[in-house]
């Protein structure tokens, strides 16, 4: 796949001598959902902050669609549009000045119907010449988008863009994401939301203490790193799991009442023809079974904590 | 080069201008007008001439630079420190600006204010007084350098503070103090001979007399060293803001 965004070795070290990022290694290939997963500090936002041009790298390289984040920054930042995490947007302005501002300081000549298209997109129209300070915290992070949006940009970083939104706002928004995505914009995202990237990512990255763990396909990381449960709903409780059992990974559930038995997916011999076997041996019967996968949220909490 | 950028940053700034109208224009506008009539008409009719010229007409060239100094300072200051202060610089940090072109929107922008209210105030003072320009092309240079130049310092202060209070002290307790102290409303000729010695130490000295020279013909230093003083100030701004972005001191880190 052609990648749009090349990382190499990049670090950054902050004057406090705090290290945010390590040796970051990455590509982002062009026209993907990249999300971006790490609990608070991992350095999600340094990395982007870097490659938007806000924070200055210590080490390493980045180039954009093969022009290099110092030397060409006029090409690179041109073709990215940037969705910060906080709510910073001109108070006192109203919707249409700050479009028709973001667009002139990328670059762009003025083009009112485009930036009304991105506006009707984004429903936010009918409030183009209501000043910012007006609008509630969910139109704000739309007017964010808007502005990103504003210079047509082939790569656009979401920081964070459903934090305090509304579930339906927040489905909106994913559908926007699609459509651009579509259109053929590279996005890259950082969330808290795992259902927002198990959503919607195609690849996910998850980030640490400033380190690159596992880069990984969605699909491919869960199937990888996902394990399945298979839960038995006994007939009679269980006040203790019987020592010839305890070989296998089980735990006693609902006071007694069922035993989960957690296996690794993607290993040939699962196990469980033997624990049943073994189960019927013993005389534990079972009125009900049912398996159940982790989802990524699990995966992503494991993978931090490994890490730690 | 980012035209479009220049021009986005510019009439932002200026708009931020034509908003808050009364604070920005009308203000110094009145202070000054304030000062023509208790300097100039009620305490100026009992000084009488300086080098020839009636007291309230002396006062002008001392009180416009007042007024440029510090709305070139303030104007440029908060135009840069509110974005650092609300987080919308991220948007300018992350467009395809160069240094440059980020300091001839915001500093042309804070220039072009002064040099409007400068004028507005020259204006206001012909309400009260009676006055002529000996060299205009000059006088208008002289509005313009020392817009400029300001409103580059002005930057500097904005790029360098970190809160509201640090805006402030500069502008208040240098600025006006050396403005005071630099011959606005007096000719140095007038001080003991010490001291006449140590405010040429005072850079607002030598503005105050260039600016001087272009109304009346008449200065306390040499017209081509106060050209000079003020040309070297605004390279040291150029260099330290040059340095500011090269280094990306408090903007980057």
């Amino acid at each position: 796949m052609e990648s749009i965004i090349s990382i190499s070795d990049l670090g950054k070290t902050y004057a406090s001598g705090l290290t945010a990022l390590s040796d970051i290694n990455l590509d982002i290939h062009r026209g993907e959902i990249f999300a971006l997963l790490g609990p608070n500090g991992a350095g999600k936002t340094t990395l982007i902050s870097i490659i938007c041009g806000i924070v200055t790298p210590s080490a390493g390289t980045v180039s954009v669609d093969g022009h290099d984040i110092l030397t060409d920054y006029r090409a690179t930042r041109s073709k990215i549009g940037l969705v910060p995490q906080e709510l910073a947007t001109a108070t006192f302005e109203s919707v249409w000045a700050q479009m028709e501002f973001s667009r002139g300081l990328f670059g762009k000549p003025p083009n009112p119907s485009f930036l009304e298209q991105v506006l009707r997109d984004l429903s936010l129209w009918d409030k183009r010449d209501a000043k910012i300070m007006t609008l509630s915290g969910g139109m704000k992070r739309r007017v964010l988008i808007a502005k990103a949006l504003a210079h047509e940009p082939q790569i656009l970083f979401l920081d964070e863009p459903t934090a305090g939104v509304d579930v339906e706002l927040r489905h909106g928004m994913w559908e926007m994401v699609r459509a651009l995505r579509a259109s053929g914009v590279t996005i890259i995202l950082t969330t808290h939301y795992i259902e927002e990237a198990e959503e919607m990512a195609d690849r996910i990255g998850v980030i640490n203490e400033g380190k690159l763990g596992v880069v990984e396909d969605k699909n491919v990381l869960m199937n990888k790193l996902g394990k399945k449960q298979l839960t038995l709903t006994l007939q009679y409780p269980l006040e203790l799991i019987p020592t010839e059992l305890a070989g296998h990974p089980l735990e006693l559930a609902s006071d007694g009442h069922a035993l989960v038995y957690t296996f690794d997916a993607q290993q040939e011999h699962t196990g469980i023809a033997e624990l049943l076997r073994q189960l019927d041996q013993h005389g534990i019967g079972f009125k009900d079974l049912h398996s159940s996968e982790s989802s990524l949220e699990e995966i992503f909490v494991n993978l931090v904590s490994e890490k730690a | 080069m980012n035209l479009h950028g220049i021009r986005a940053i510019y009439l932002f700034e200026m708009a931020r201008t034509w908003r808050t109208l009364m604070q920005s224009v009308a203000s110094p506008i009145l202070s000054t007008a304030l000062y023509f009539v208790v300097f100039g008409a009620a305490i100026g009719s009992r000084v009488g001439e300086i080098d020839g010229i009636s007291y309230a007409s002396f006062i002008i060239p001392g009180l416009l630079m007042l007024s440029l100094l510090s709305e070139s300072i303030s104007n440029a200051s908060f135009g840069i420190y509110f974005p650092k202060f609300s987080g919308t610089i991220y948007e300018v940090l992350s467009a395809p600006v160069s240094p440059l072109e980020v300091v001839i929107g915001y500093v042309g922008a804070a220039a072009s204010k002064s040099v409007i209210l400068g004028l507005l105030i020259l204006a206001t003072a012909r309400l009260f007084v009676d006055y002529e320009i000996a060299h205009p092309l000059l006088m208008v240079s002289f509005l313009l350098l020392t817009a400029i130049t300001f409103s580059l310092f002005g930057f500097i202060i904005g790029l360098w503070a970190d809160d509201f209070q640090k805006l402030q002290i500069i502008p208040m307790m240098v600025i006006m103090p050396l403005t005071f102290l630099g011959g606005a409303f007096y000719s140095i000729s007038m001080l003991p001979p010490f001291w006449q010695k140590v405010t040429l130490f005072n850079p607002v000295v030598y503005l105050i007399s260039g600016f001087r020279w272009s109304f009346y013909g008449v200065a306390d230093v040499n017209i081509s060293i106060s050209v000079s003083m003020i040309l070297v100030f605004m390279l040291l701004c150029l260099t330290t803001i040059w340095w500011i972005f090269k280094t990306g001191y408090r903007l980057k880190n």
